[in-house]
This record gives structure tokens, C-alpha cells and sequence, in this order.
């Protein structure tokens, strides 16, 4: 501020002026000028004292300065032009970008709003994502701008500069030199960048005698365990599953998580509509699971029967050299056999596919009968590697456990993950690693291998910084930037540069360098860098499949398997929060996790009859009740010589004397967010039973502890929510008739008058699984707060749209539904009536419009909501203060403040932007212009909305499929939001 | 009727004389000393006000999360507490206009103080419906029809902006209906007070009353008149407020039933109310002379009435959720009867079914204080039946997937007691401070006086003194 020409800002050569008595003594200016004011200023003002609001007011100009474009990357970024036909691209503008979890990408285009990324989509052009998201994607954006990330570089606490960084690389190299870097060690989690891989070859040239490490723990360390075994090689494995007319899943989740998902979950979802020609899942499984749920025979089973369950089947399939082991229960054996021949009806269109938590022969079974049913290149593909540098995880880390123990290791660089917490309990990493004479560790927040390291470098986030990564099935994505680091911020090509003899390359340079290098030679690079990036995939990348004929014995098959007795656990990433790499993010945080519908904490999720057995309890709260705070029997785990204690939590459908715990929790270095969430399950597993084992003992405690559980009655009490059809009968159906008489006047009449739009939606129950991305997306699009335990604990959760989960059937093995419940966009809606204020009301195109500044609240709309879809600002939730979040919010969409009634709007503000296109244009809006955020991100295209006025949009079409359904019809609401009835294909033989 | 049949009990001791009457009553507000127990039960009800006072200033600072309302129960105590605050305000203007315009003498010596009784319930439900708003500082204007250039007006179809204009209404009614009928009076007190400041003060809330026939005159006509006006609010008032549950689609509220329940239930719960506050004050102040042991038996049967209509609304309830067969209404009874919330419908129904049985019995009729207990066990089921009403119908509606709970937190609890606390204040100030027996029309009881002046106001009389 130059204008303020105050004592201390004056240059040291200036002569000394004075312009008042009180400034020659010494007093400062400022306060002078200061008091002067605040004799002025009137009392409430006194609060902030003037000076204060001054620097807060510089501070958020400066904000404003990093909210504008100026803070675009400086290297040239290459917006996506929509693919549409006669699209304009206008603003906001999308960008290619890909993201990378256990090693794998999903392509993704990122709208971003004056330089500011705002909403995460998926890429359709790419393999891994066809135009959907997962959870994580959805959220990653909220990890951009999370006020809680490492801001500054330090060593042992001290702010340095890069340069210093590289300063210490150089020595630390140059210490090495002597020893080919044997006290060198890179950890790094699972690579599939062809570029990072390469650097990291480039400092093994440089260093022969150090080495890579590699350990993510959301990574498929089984499965590749599984192919090494079945194939002798290093391959990887994907799915047709768009031919697929049976999938057996052993204990695979392979719909909601993993490599490829979201195109599994595309695909199942095709396969199982009407004219899909039809897909019978069945899985076998620990912890329900929404694979489970979708499956039309679910079998539960302890984790340590699934292999037993593997090799009867694969014995009766015929796989040589297997020995059965153990016999099978009753109710297993029929699942057995009816797979057995629905697999044997169906060769060459069937999968076994095995879950990550099972041991590798099990996974090598899975490949063995995918083989003798002539499954293997047509529903089971084989391609190379998809990593550049596979290696066994477990084995891995344990190797570097043992040298860092053993005083081998010098230097230690962690490329991100946080080993300390994720690390196998028994390796006593973080024991090990203080014995490091140098410990660097590129980290996007502050955590427990932060605590223990010297060097903490901000890691940019992938919106900040250039990468480039493989999808499932090799296809190569740039990862480009949106936005230059909000905290300054370093890439792992960045850090691994320091060690190589080019120290100052930036991520741009090093992932083109590799690039121009590879494809240089074809001349025209700048093409194709530029369609590249534009495209969000490389083209040509995709690794051909081979024809692997996986060996017919293999020695594991033929060993007796492990007699399992006794109560057992199993540890399982965490549905929403993973690892605990996003521990500190509120989105997934109070993302009701799939089928328990936990918020905020893990627990130790036990069958109802074993909560029974052990005499815990879980009771709901006179407050929030059965929609806020369930109270668990707090149990004590002992395991080996370990212990935790947790909270208990029934889950129907779950085997009984199996604990499963989510990991992830109970950080003790994390963000304002994380923080204090949960019990770290972590701290049981060892290196030698990653998945499960036995042995465990649960103890009561005699503590309860607060859960918050935003669903926890799961019965239907006879109601007619959920609809579900055998695919037999889907012919003879007759169709609902929604419209009953009514005296109160249809708004259908007038708008088909008018000719104008109409328009609806319709929700597939047949294709949703339940994986909630919706949930998130909608959160994203629309900036709805994050509320924090205790508030959803008061049954005050915020989601607009919410993923109801009904269980029917049996409780050891219910049938279970899920049914996503947005507004329903009443033609006759109760809530519109009722409103003193006129605060909601009806558009002419048939959306339920809320009107924010004239809502005084009452909540008397909410009340008179049937589908309780109605979400209340009880409390100021929306946070005003933290600048980042500001920045991250959708500018389209009105922030909501206390004491205002809220819920779906249809995306408004999409269809806003549509029309402003289309009126440019001067025609109608098309079908398929208009995508909400919840049908955009949903992998398995649940949801699909339109206008009904045209006969020929696809929601009109979907509306006329006979299993179409109102909820709650018999109100006469007239939603504009109806359902799609479920399509069982249950297998007559163990009807 | 040409002959009247028996004589009933007198509705004022024998012995009286005008002089005695105006003796008695205007010595409690004039001359008697302040006494000690005057300023203790008055100091407790201001302590209540100023929780009243931090409750509303912490909820305007934070917003309507400091309660234990959610979703699906968006309504909690502050709309249970309303119903049952503008319930009980309604024994007044029924005892003032309804008994008046049926000529009921008995009415005279207990009306004065239920009008009061009515303003101050009105006054505390008031509070309720504002604040239980998120934006209470919008709400205040917003719910009224006020002309402004966007055109923009209230939804005339919410029962909630009936509930302004009936609430607003009745509090506007009641208010003039009881200062008009306090005239009078306070022209006596006027002159009989010996402080100046007493003199200005009645002096200039007396209007300038003389006593001449003319006043006397526009006296009774403003107030038949008022009593007119009144009357129907009794049954409005109550009806409006049901309809802010019957027009619903939630199981459990949308019944027709509800007009006539809620109104005979505020019926109920206002005669309990007044026996509640009748029996101490006429103890404490020796005024069993003028509050008889045949004005409390008069309000028992009332009270025995009304709460059969309200127990046949219980009945009814209940009868048409079975007869019904709808899925949603059979759940919601059973629900009530036998879920989360099944010990207080049980209470519910014996506070407010069974409890008002025991006055069928003469005997227990007459037992003054058994009449106040079980005044004050109607008045805890009348807010029962509230919180059964609000409570239950919304924590499990039609989707179970959002079914939940609901428990009133602290704040909940401070503006309740708060209300309590501004309603027992304004009463005891009344009692201080104004005749709570209306004086002029004690003394037409007086038996010398002519049975003809005594029957009705129409005649109007003169004297004042």
C-alpha cells in the first residue's frame, strides 16, 4: 500500500519528515489516524478495530487477486470444446484432466469459472469414466480448496524456499554418489505415470544400488498377486461386461470400486435394462456390499469361506488340481450348484471375478475358471501390465521396513500416501523411519509421516499441477491443471527432479520432455500435445489385450487351505473416505456411506445376531432418532496382541462372528475436518493378513458411544416404495395409472397448452447401486454445506438428494433396494400451498421453485412433504468465512443462509444456461442438453432427465416403459420425478 | 320456564352491600399492604421472564438449530407450546362473551380475570409463531398483507397467514373487550385511590368516566357489542390453529375431526386453566365470598363436558385410522400408541380421558382441592396432546427411510418456562395492580338489588360510586 506513506514504510535513505508533534516523538501514524476515526465510528464497529479491518480487507482483495485468472497456470492449457454439435463453448469452460487412485485414472473434464475450478465431470470420452464420476472425484474438488492443506515448505518447522530444497537434494545425492545410492529409498504409492516411472528409472540409472518402494494401500495388491500366480506374469485384467450374461463375485465389489468401475457399472447397467438381454450376479460375500445388493443371489460368507467357496466351484467346474478342502454349508452348496450351471450355460459370457480382500489364489482360481469356461477374451480381457513398474506392495514395504530398521536407508522421499498410519501395525514404520538420517515427504496435508519427516514439501493437487497417468486398461490421460498451486504447492515430478542433474524443471517441462521424446519423432508434437490434452486421452494408448491362457495348476490350488474357527475380522478401505486420504474432507465425511448410511465415523460392523450374542446394543436417540444418532455398545478388539475399541454397528445381511472395520479413521495428525473421527482399525492389521484373520475377541466395554447414522430403519413396513420385477414378467406388466381424480386443477393441461417445456425426471431403480456419486455431485453443483457430526446427529443432514436403502427379506440375508430421492417436482405439491410467504412456488415448466430471500422459515413446506426431500439452514452452515471455500463455490448457485428452507431446484441454473444458448440460438432446447448434476455423474445413467413435452426425449421414453412408477401415487402429488421398477433375474433354481 | 324450580347456591355470599363489594375488592389493589408473598411469587415469575429474555436473545444470535427440531419433525415446542398458550386464553373470552350473551350472573365474579387470563396466554403464544421462524426479523412483516410496489403478497392459501389474522384478531378483541369492561372500575379506582400517581394513572386510563347515563349506556352497548365480536373467535380462533394440522397431508393431522376437538380441547384446557389460578387466588385473598364453591362446581362440569368431546376425539382418532384402512393413518396410531413416544399418548389419555371421569362425583366436585389438582393434571394433557399431535405424526411419516426423533433441547425448555414465567408476571402485576373481580358488576349481585337489574346489563344503571 503505497499511498500510506506511514513511518515504518518510509525507504532508510528518506530525510525525516514529520507532519505532527506526536509523530516526531514517536508515535506511529497509523494509530493517530486510527483513533481519529474510531472516536467516529459508531459503537458497533468498535469490535474490529480499524487497523484489522483494513488488513482483512487487503487480505481479501488478495483473495480475490487468487480467485481471478491471473492464477491460470502460466503454461498454455487447452479448454475442452463440448462435443455437441452447435454447441458454443461459452463460460464456464472445461478442461480436460484425469485422476488417479491406486494407480489408475479416471478421465475427467473440470468446469471452471474464472479460472477457478468448480465442478468435477467425468470425461465421455474416456475409457475409465464414459462421462461418470465416482465419490472420490466428485470430492477431490473440495480437497483442492481445503483450508487445512500444507501450505508452506519446512524443514524441521522452518519455512525454506524451494531452492533450499534442492539445495539439501543435491548434497543428500551427493552423499550417495560414493555408495550408488544405496542409502537412497523412494516410496512412492502405486505409479502408472509414464513419466514419473520414467524419472524414477532415471535416478536408478543414476543410482544403481537404490531403490523403489511402492505402497498404496487402496492399490490391487491380491489381484496382481492373483495374475502373477495364475499367468507366471505381470498382466492386468479387465472386463467385458457388456457381454456378460452371469458374473459370479467372490467377495468383489467390482461395481462401486476398483480399477474400472464406473465402466463396469455402465455396462451391468446396459445389460440389465429390458431390451439389455440380461446379466445374473451373483455374489459371495463378507461385509454387504452395493455388488452385493445389486446381486440377484447373494450369498453371505466369513471372508476366510470364500476361498473354500472358490475351490468347490472351481473344482466343479473343472479346473485341475484343486483341492476342495473343507465341506460347504447346505445353503452354499445350492448357491454352488446353481452358479455352477448357470456358469456352464453360459461359457464364453460369464466372469468369476475376485475381490480384493481375497487371498491371490483365490484371484488365481477366478482366472483358472474364467479359462475352462472359454470366458478368456471374450468377457475377461488380459493385457500388459498396466503398471510400469509392478511390484508386490506387502512385500515392498516390508523390505523397506527391514533396511530402515537395519540402518541401510539414508535418505527416505515419500511421494505422497501417509505410510506412518497406512503401513501394516507390525512393521512399526514410524519406529523404523525416525533411524533415517534424511526423511523427505511430499504430502497435500499434514500428517502422521509428516509428523516423523524432515522435509515437508505441499503437494500439489492434481487441479494444480501437470501428470499424466494409465487408466484400467492403459490408456494414457495428461494431467493438466486448472489453477496455479493455491499454497505453492510441488508435484512429484518436481521433487524427483531434484535428484536428477536438471534440479529446476517444472512438471510441465519434465511430463512434455518424456512426451516429445516418445512421440517426437511422428513430427507435429504440438498437435498432438494439443489434442492430447484437449481430448483428456492419448490416442492409440490403450494396451491391446493379449491371449494369456492362464496355466491350468498351479501349486496353490492343490495346498489345503487354512482351517478358519473362531471369530474373525476384516479390514476394508473405508466406502467414503478410503485409506484415510480423505480424512480431512467434509463432502465424504458426512457422505452417508452405502447400506450402513454412517456419517463422520467408522465402527465395527457386526451381523445383528452377533451383536446379540456379544450383548451390545445399538439404540436410537430420542435425538436425530433413527435420521441423526444411533448410540453403539463400545466393544474392545483384541488381535494379536493389539487392541481398539470401537463403536458397534448392526448391518443386516452381514456373516455373523466377523467384524468388519473401515480404515481410515482415528488419525491422529489430520485437518480440523478428520480430526477425532473414528477408531483406527489400522492399528490391528498386520503385514501377513492385510484382508482379515482370525482370532479376534470382542469385548463389551460397557460404553456406548454416539454414532451418526442418517438411516437406520431399513424396512419398507409393507409400504409400496420399492418396486421390483422378474424380467419374465416384464412383457405382461401393465403400466401404473398415476393420475387419480382430483378437483384441484392439473398444471398438465395448461402447459401442454402453452407448448413450452416440461420437465421430469426418471429414476432407474433397476441401474442405481447405490454408490451415492449423485449425492456428492449434487452437493458440489449446488453448494451445499457440510453440517459436521453433531448437527447431523440433531437429524439435520443437508443432502438434497439422498440414496434411501430398504431391506426386504430375512435379516441374515435380506434383499436389499436402493432408491435415490431428490425432489419430486410435484404438479399438485403439498408443500407449495402451505407456505405463508409464497416462499415455494411453481414455474411454468413444472419445477417446484424455492425462493430463497422471501423464505422467512417456518418449515411448514417440509412437514407437508411427503418424500421429505425439504432441508432446512437451521443454523448458519454455510461457511462465510474461510476465503478458499469461497472460491470453490459454484457461482451459478445462490448461497444459502440461516434460517432458509432448501432442496432440489432440477439444476436450475443448468437449464437456465441451456435456454440462454438455445434462445441465442432461436430454437428449443435438444434432449440431452440439459443434464443435472446428479445424472451426469451417475456411472450406471439412473438417472436421466428431459422434457416430457417431447415425445422423443429419452426421459418421455423411459416414462413409458411399463415398470414406470409414481412414489406414494396414492397422494396424488403428480411427481414430475418418477421410477423405473427394478428387474430381478433370479436364477429358478434357488427360488 | 315460568316458575323456577329450585333456587340455586348463590353466586356471592350473603351480607354483602354495594359499599362491602367495592370495600373489598378495591382494598386489595388500593390499600392492603403488598404483601410479602406478592413479591416472592412475583419475584420467581420475572427470574422466569429473564429466562425468557436469554432464550429469545440466543436464539435470534444463533438461529432455530438451538433447538431439537430437525427433519422430518420441523415443528417442536414452539409450536406446541403456541397451541396450547392460545388453548388456553380461550375459557376467557368464552366466560366473558359466550356466559354473558346466555345471561349467565355466575360469569361475573370470575370473568375479569379470565379476560386477563386470556390476554396473557395470548401474549405468551405470540411469542411462539414469530420466533419459531428461521428469519423471525422477516417474518414479523412479511406474514401481513402490506401493500408494497413488487406486488408481492402473502399465499393467502396458508393456514399459517390465517393463524396471523385469527391470532392477531382475537389478541385485538380481547384486549379491547377487557379494557372496555375495566372502565368502570378504574374510574373507581380513580376515585378512591390516595396517591397521586394512583389518581393520574386511573384518572387517565378511566377515560373520563363519570358514571353518567350516557356512559353508561355506550358502556353496554360497546360491550355487547364486543361480546358479539368475541364470540365467534371462541370457535375460530381454535379452528384456524387446527387447520394448521388438517390441512396437511401428514398422517395424523390431516383429519377433519380437528376444528371441533381443538376448539372443545382449548375449551377444556382454558377451564382448567382458570380453576388452576380461581382456587389459590380466591384462598390467598379471602375472596371466597365472591368465587363460591358454585362457580368452581359450574366450571367442573364445563370441564367434564368438554373433555368428553375431547375424549370422543381421542376415540374418533383413533376409530377412523382403523376404519380407514389406509396404511399410513393405521401406522401413525399404532405408532402413537405403542412407539418411541407410547408413554406420553398413555398419559395423554389419562390426564385428559380418564382424570376428568372422577367429576362425574359430586363429592369430588366440591373438593376444592382436588378440583386444582386435577385442573392441573388437564392442563399437563393438554400439552400432551399438543406434543402427541406434533410429535408424533411427524417423526414417522410416509418414507421410513426418514423416519427420526425428536427431544427438546435446554433452549427448548427456557423459552417454554420463559413463557410461563412473562404469563405468571402479567398475572401478578394484574393482580397488584387492577380489580380482578369487576366491581360495578359484583355489586349488581348484591340480592337488594332488584332481580331484574341483577339478570341482565341491557337495563343499565347508574351510580358509580
Amino acid at each position: 500500500m503505497k499511498s500510506f506513506d506511514s513511518a515504518q514504510g518510509r525507504p532508510a535513505n528518506a530525510r525525516e519528515f514529520w507532519r505532527t508533534l506526536e509523530e516526531k516523538q514517536g508515535a506511529n501514524l497509523d494509530d493517530l489516524v486510527g483513533d481519529e476515526f474510531a472516536s467516529r465510528l459508531p459503537e458497533a464497529f468498535d469490535a474490529v478495530e480499524r487497523r484489522s479491518f483494513l488488513k482483512l480487507m487487503g487480505a481479501s482483495i488478495a483473495l480475490a487477486g487468487m480467485a481471478g485468472c491471473t492464477r491460470q497456470p502460466p503454461e498454455q492449457i487447452v479448454p475442452y470444446v463440448r462435443q455437441p454439435e452447435n454447441v458454443v463453448p461459452g463460460r464456464p469452460l472445461y478442461y480436460a484432466t484425469a485422476m488417479t487412485l491406486g494407480g489408475r485414472a479416471t478421465g475427467l473434464l473440470v468446469e471452471s469459472h474464472e479460472g477457478r475450478p468448480t465442478k468435477i465431470e467425468g470425461n465421455p470420452s474416456h475409457p475409465a469414466s464414459l462421462g461418470a464420476t465416482d465419490v472420490f472425484a466428485q470430492a477431490a474438488l473440495l480437497d483442492l480448496y481445503d483450508p487445512d492443506r500444507m501450505r508452506t515448505l519446512t524443514n524441521m518447522g522452518e519455512i525454506f524456499p524451494w531452492s533450499a530444497f534442492i539445495g539439501a537434494m543435491r548434497t543428500a545425492s551427493t552423499l550417495q554418489i560414493a555408495s550408488k545410492g544405496a542409502g537412497l529409498r523412494i516410496l512412492t504409492e502405486t505409479v502408472s505415470s509414464p513419466t514419473l516411472a520414467a524419472q524414477i528409472e532415471e535416478v536408478l540409472a543414476r543410482f544403481p544400488a537404490a531403490t523403489w518402494h511402492q505402497w498404496d494401500p487402496g492399490s490391487e495388491m491380491n489381484e496382481a498377486a492373483g495374475l502373477r500366480m495364475a499367468t507366471g506374469n505381470d498382466v492386468s485384467v479387465h472386463y467385458n461386461v457388456e457381454r456378460a450374461s452371469a458374473i459370479v463375485s467372490l467377495d468383489a465389489d467390482f461395481l462401486s470400486c476398483g480399477p474400472g468401475h464406473l465402466r463396469y457399472a455402465r455396462q451391468f447397467a446396459l445389460r440389465r435394462r429390458p431390451e439389455g438381454g440380461g446379466c445374473r450376479l451373483y455374489a459371495a460375500e463378507s461385509m454387504p456390499s452395493t455388488t452385493g445388493a445389486k446381486a440377484d443371489h447373494r450369498l453371505p460368507l466369513k471372508p476366510s469361506q470364500v476361498e473354500l467357496l472358490a475351490r468347490a466351484l472351481a473344482a466343479d467346474i473343472g479346473v485341475a488340481g484343486v483341492n476342495r478342502g473343507g465341506p460347504l454349508t447346505a445353503g452354499a452348496q445350492a448357491w454352488l450348484t446353481a452358479v455352477r450351471n448357470d456358469l456352464n450355460a453360459h461359457r464364453g459370457s460369464g466372469i468369476v471375478v475376485a475381490g480384493e480382500a481375497q487371498p491371490p489364489v483365490v484371484h488365481a482360481l477366478a482366472h483358472a475358471m474364467n479359462a475352462a469356461l472359454g470366458n478368456t477374451g471374450q468377457t475377461v480381457l488380459y493385457t500388459d501390465s498396466v503398471e510400469p513398474h509392478p511390484v508386490d506392495h506387502v512385500q515392498s514395504i516390508r523390505e523397506l521396513a527391514a533396511a530402515m530398521a537395519g540402518g541401510q536407508v539414508d535418505t527416505l522421499i515419500i511421494i505422497g500416501g501417509n505410510p506412518v498410519y497406512t503401513a501394516p501395525a507390525d512393521l512399526l514404520f514410524e519406529e523404523q523411519m525416525n533411524k533415517v538420517r534424511v526423511r523427505v515427504h511430499l504430502s497435500s496435508h499434514a500428517n502422521e509421516t509428516s509428523a516423523v519427516s524432515h522435509w515437508q514439501i505441499p503437494e500439489a493437487h492434481f487441479l494444480e499441477a501437470w501428470s499424466d497417468a494409465r487408466a484400467f486398461d492403459g490408456t494414457v490421460s495428461i494431467v493438466q491443471p486448472l489453477i496455479a498451486p493455491l499454497y505453492g504447492g510441488r508435484s512429484a515430478h518436481e521433487v524427483l527432479a531434484t535428484l536428477s542433474d536438471r534440479p529446476e524443471r517444472t512438471g510441465y517441462q519434465i511430463v512434455r520432455e518424456y512426451w516429445t521424446k516418445r512421440v517426437g519423432a511422428i513430427g507435429g508434437f504440438e498437435s498432438f500435445w494439443r489434442r492430447t490434452v484437449h481430448d483428456g486421452v492419448m490416442a492409440n494408448t490403450t494396451l491391446p489385450t493379449r491371449a494369456i491362457a492362464p496355466a491350468g495348476a498351479v501349486a496353490a490350488f492343490g495346498a489345503v487351505p487354512a482351517a478358519a474357527s473362531g471369530t474373525e475380522i476384516a479390514f476394508k478401505t473405508d466406502p467414503t473416505i478410503l485409506d484415510g486420504r480423505f480424512n480431512n474432507n467434509g463432502w465424504l465425511q458426512e457422505l452417508p456411506k452405502p447400506l450402513t448410511h454412517l456419517t463422520w465415523d467408522n465402527a465395527v460392523l457386526v451381523s445383528p445376531a452377533t451383536m446379540e450374542r456379544l450383548g451390545g446394543r445399538a439404540r436410537p436417540d430420542f435425538t436425530g432418532g433413527e435420521r441423526g444418532q444411533i448410540h453403539g455398545s463400545v466393544v474392545e478388539i483384541r488381535y494379536r496382541g493389539r487392541t481398539v475399541r470401537g463403536a458397534m454397528f448392526p448391518v443386516a445381511g452381514h456373516p455373523d462372528d466377523v467384524a468388519t472395520l473401515h480404515l481410515g479413521y482415528g488419525r491422529t495428525r489430520t485437518g480440523q475436518v478428520g480430526a477425532g473421527r473414528g477408531f483406527n482399525a489400522g492399528a490391528l492389521r498386520t503385514s501377513d493378513a492385510l484382508a482379515f484373520g482370525t482370532g479376534a475377541q470382542i469385548v463389551l466395554t460397557g460404553d456406548t458411544f454416539p454414532l451418526a447414522c442418517v438411516q437406520y430403519h431399513h424396512l419398507m413396513e409393507g409400504r409400496d416404495l420399492v418396486r421390483e420385477v422378474p424380467r419374465a414378467e416384464l412383457a405382461s406388466l401393465k403400466k401404473d395409472q398415476h393420475e387419480l381424480p382430483s378437483l384441484w386443477p392439473s398444471l398438465t393441461d395448461e402447459q401442454e397448452k402453452a407448448g413450452g417445456y416440461k420437465w421430469g425426471m426418471s429414476i432407474d431403480l433397476n441401474a442405481c447401486n447405490g454408490c451415492s456419486a449423485c449425492v456428492i455431485a449434487c452437493q458440489a453443483e449446488n453448494n451445499i454445506p457440510v453440517i459436521g457430526k453433531e448437527e447431523v446427529m440433531r437429524g439435520r443432514e443437508m443432502h438434497w438428494l439422498r440414496v434411501d436403502t430398504y431391506h426386504q427379506g430375512e435379516i441374515e440375508n435380506p434383499n436389499t433396494y436402493f432408491q435415490p430421492v431428490p425432489c419430486m417436482h410435484c404438479e399438485a405439491a403439498p408443500c407449495e400451498p402451505v407456505s405463508p410467504v409464497g416462499a415455494t412456488v411453481h414455474s411454468s415448466e413444472g419445477l417446484n421453485d424455492m425462493v430463497y430471500n422471501r423464505c422467512v422459515g417456518t418449515r411448514y413446506c417440509s412437514n407437508n412433504c411427503p418424500y421429505k426431500v425439504r432441508r432446512f439452514n437451521f443454523l448458519q452452515y454455510q461457511d462465510w468465512e474461510t476465503p478458499s471455500l469461497a472460491i470453490g463455490r459454484n457461482p451459478d448457485v445462490t448461497v444459502r443462509s440461516r434460517g432458509v428452507m432448501e432442496k432440489c431446484t432440477y439444476c436450475v441454473q443448468r437449464i437456465s444456461a441451456a435456454r440462454i444458448e438455445s434462445e441465442k440460438e432461436d430454437r428449443k432446447i435438444r434432449d440431452g442438453e440439459v443434464k443435472t448434476a446428479c445424472q451426469s455423474v451417475c456411472p450406471a445413467e439412473a438417472i436421466v432427465f428431459g422434457d416430457l413435452n417431447d415425445p422423443n426425449s429419452r426421459v418421455s421414453k423411459l416414462k413409458a416403459e411399463q415398470r414406470e412408477y409414481t412414489l406414494l401415487h396414492e397422494l396424488n402429488t403428480k411427481p414430475r420425478t418418477t421410477y423405473l421398477a427394478a428387474i430381478t433375474e433370479r436364477n429358478p433354481e434357488l427360488e | 320456564m315460568t316458575q323456577i324450580p329450585r333456587v340455586p347456591p348463590p353466586v356471592i355470599a350473603p351480607g354483602h352491600t354495594f359499599g362491602s363489594v367495592t370495600d373489598k375488592i378495591s382494598a386489595i389493589v388500593l390499600t392492603r399492604k403488598t404483601s410479602l408473598g406478592w413479591w416472592f411469587g412475583f419475584g420467581i415469575a420475572f427470574a422466569l421472564v429473564n429466562v425468557l429474555m436469554v432464550s429469545i436473545v440466543y436464539l435470534l444470535a444463533v438461529g432455530t438449530g438451538i433447538w431439537g427440531i430437525n427433519i422430518p419433525v420441523g415443528w417442536g415446542f414452539a409450536i406446541i407450546n403456541f397451541v396450547w398458550w392460545i388453548g388456553i386464553g380461550h375459557a376467557g373470552t368464552l366466560i366473558s362473551a359466550i356466559l354473558l350473551l346466555f345471561k349467565q350472573t355466575w360469569r361475573t365474579s370470575i370473568n375479569r380475570f379470565a379476560e386477563a387470563m386470556t390476554l396473557f396466554a395470548v401474549a405468551s403464544a405470540a411469542i411462539f409463531p414469530i420466533l419459531h421462524t428461521g428469519r423471525p426479523w422477516l417474518a414479523i412483516y412479511w406474514l401481513f398483507p402490506y401493500p408494497n410496489t413488487m406486488d408481492v403478497w402473502p399465499q393467502f392459501r396458508s393456514p399459517l397467514i390465517w393463524d396471523v389474522f385469527a391470532v392477531s384478531t382475537y389478541a385485538t378483541v380481547s384486549l379491547l373487550f377487557w379494557f372496555v369492561g375495566l372502565i368502570p372500575d378504574l374510574a373507581t379506582l380513580r376515585d378512591r385511590s390516595e396517591s397521586k400517581i394512583g389518581r393520574v394513572i386511573y384518572g387517565a386510563l378511566a377515560m373520563g368516566w363519570r358514571g353518567s347515563a350516557i356512559h353508561w349506556h355506550r358502556y353496554e352497548t360497546a360491550y355487547l357489542l364486543l361480546a358479539g365480536l368475541a364470540t365467534p373467535l371462541v370457535v375460530s380462533v381454535h379452528t384456524i390453529v387446527s387447520f394448521d394440522f388438517a390441512v396437511s397431508v401428514v398422517p395424523g393431522w390431516h383429519a377433519t375431526i380437528f376444528p371441533p376437538y381443538f376448539v372443545a380441547g382449548a375449551i377444556y384446557s382454558g377451564f382448567a386453566m382458570v380453576l388452576t389460578l380461581a382456587i389459590p387466588i380466591r384462598k390467598i385473598y379471602g375472596l371466597q365470598d365472591f368465587i363460591t364453591e358454585r362457580h368452581l362446581n359450574n366450571m367442573a362440569k364445563i370441564l367434564l363436558v368438554t373433555g368428553l368431546i375431547v375424549a370422543y376425539g381421542y376415540m374418533i382418532e383413533a376409530f377412523m385410522a382403523w376404519y380407514s384402512a389406509n396404511t399410513y393413518e393405521t401406522y401413525m396410531m399404532r405408532n402413537r400408541m405403542s412407539g418411541p413416544y407410547g408413554a406420553f399418548y398413555w398419559a395423554l389419555i389419562v390426564c385428559n380421558g380418564l382424570t376428568p371421569q372422577l367429576l362425574w362425583i359430586k363429592k369430588i366436585r366440591e373438593n376444592v382441592l382436588l378440583l386444582f389438582i386435577i385442573s392441573l393434571i388437564v392442563n399437563v394433557g393438554m400439552w400432551l396432546e399438543r406434543f402427541v399431535i406434533v410429535v408424533t405424526s411427524l417423526h414417522r411419516d410416509f418414507l421410513p427411510s426418514s423416519w427420526g426423533r425428536y427431544a427438546p433441547t435446554v433452549w427448548d425448555w427456557g423459552l417454554y418456562v420463559g413463557t410461563i414465567g412473562l404469563f405468571l408476571s402479567l398475572l401478578f402485576l394484574f393482580l397488584r395492580f387492577l380489580p380482578m373481580i369487576s366491581i360495578f358488576e359484583m355489586r349488581t349481585l348484591v340480592p337488594d338489588v332488584p332481580p331484574d337489574r341483577s339478570a341482565g346489563l341491557q337495563a343499565g344503571h347508574g351510580d358509580a360510586r
